[in-house]
């Protein structure tokens, strides 16, 4: 880990809302820091202490991780671009990154017999339950997920 | 430092994971286990106790870890998650795979 994360915190308009954003390299050793930088920077009160800490962290890491690995395929010309929008009813996480996109239809259900002693592919899975919504762009290559105040 | 290792009188290796369990420190978890495996060791606890959170990775090092010690007919078991971490392992039915107790110290006992 070499180059520096820098989150920029921009609050949006006159209301409560707060933007943080963050361009993190493609390489996985930067998901911890990145991770403990946004939440350390997020306002409390629209998600409890405890969502934030679990609910949000980790998915926060299965996005990142999902983006730098299947993404941009750790290519160190890319970056992956995460946005997280706070406002007082709902947090919006964006991860998007510079790959083909995926068709998130065609994952496994890693909970199947088969496929429970697989080492990878319970990513997507993970964060479905984390959040109260998971959408993705046309292309596949970001993700917006929502965790309602609370 | 992330994790600490080591060794009961009876020669179970009890792991200590410190903050995370993520795709930035699994290597390490990975290769620590296989260093005492190559060393003889085939009772391991990993104590979750200090741990706040685990990402897919993190799940997918484990399963591939007691797969790889069941083979050599050892055992890993799982302790102290807590409410949000035993959730994740019932949700994707990794529970199913893994002894899990409260404490490490019933893990110990139960060997």
């Amino acid at each position: 880990m070499t180059t520096p994360l820098r989150l920029d915190v921009r609050r949006l308009g006159t209301g409560p809302e707060v933007e943080l954003s963050l361009n993190v390299p493609s390489d996985l050793d930067y998901v911890g820091p990145a991770v403990e930088l946004i939440v350390a920077s997020c306002p409390v009160g629209t998600l409890s202490p405890r969502r934030l800490l679990f609910n949000f962290r980790t998915a926060l890491a299965e996005a990142l991780s999902n983006a730098i690995a299947y993404g941009n395929r750790h290519d160190p010309a890319k970056v992956v671009r995460v946005r997280v929008e706070i406002a007082p009813e709902a947090v919006r996480v964006h991860v998007a990154d510079d790959g083909d996109g995926f068709d998130p239809g065609t994952v496994p259900d890693p909970t199947l017999p088969e496929n429970l002693e697989r080492e990878v592919g319970r990513g997507l899975f993970v964060l479905r339950h984390l959040v109260d919504h998971v959408s993705f762009n046309a292309k596949g290559n970001a993700i917006c997920l929502t965790l309602r105040a609370g | 430092m992330t994790f600490s290792v080591h060794k009961d009188k009876r020669g179970v290796v009890v792991v200590g994971v410190d903050g995370q369990l993520i795709v930035g420190n699994r290597q390490e978890l990975k290769q620590r286990v296989l260093d005492a495996v190559d060393g003889g060791s085939r009772k391991f606890v990993v104590d979750f106790t200090r741990t706040g959170y685990i990402d897919s990775s993190g799940l997918g090092v484990l399963v591939s870890l007691s797969k790889k010690i069941r083979e050599q007919g050892g055992e890993l078991r799982l302790a102290g998650l807590n409410e949000d971490l035993q959730t994740l392992f019932e949700l994707t039915k990794l529970d199913t795979l893994f002894s899990i107790t409260k404490t490490p110290e019933e893990a110990l006992g139960a060997f």
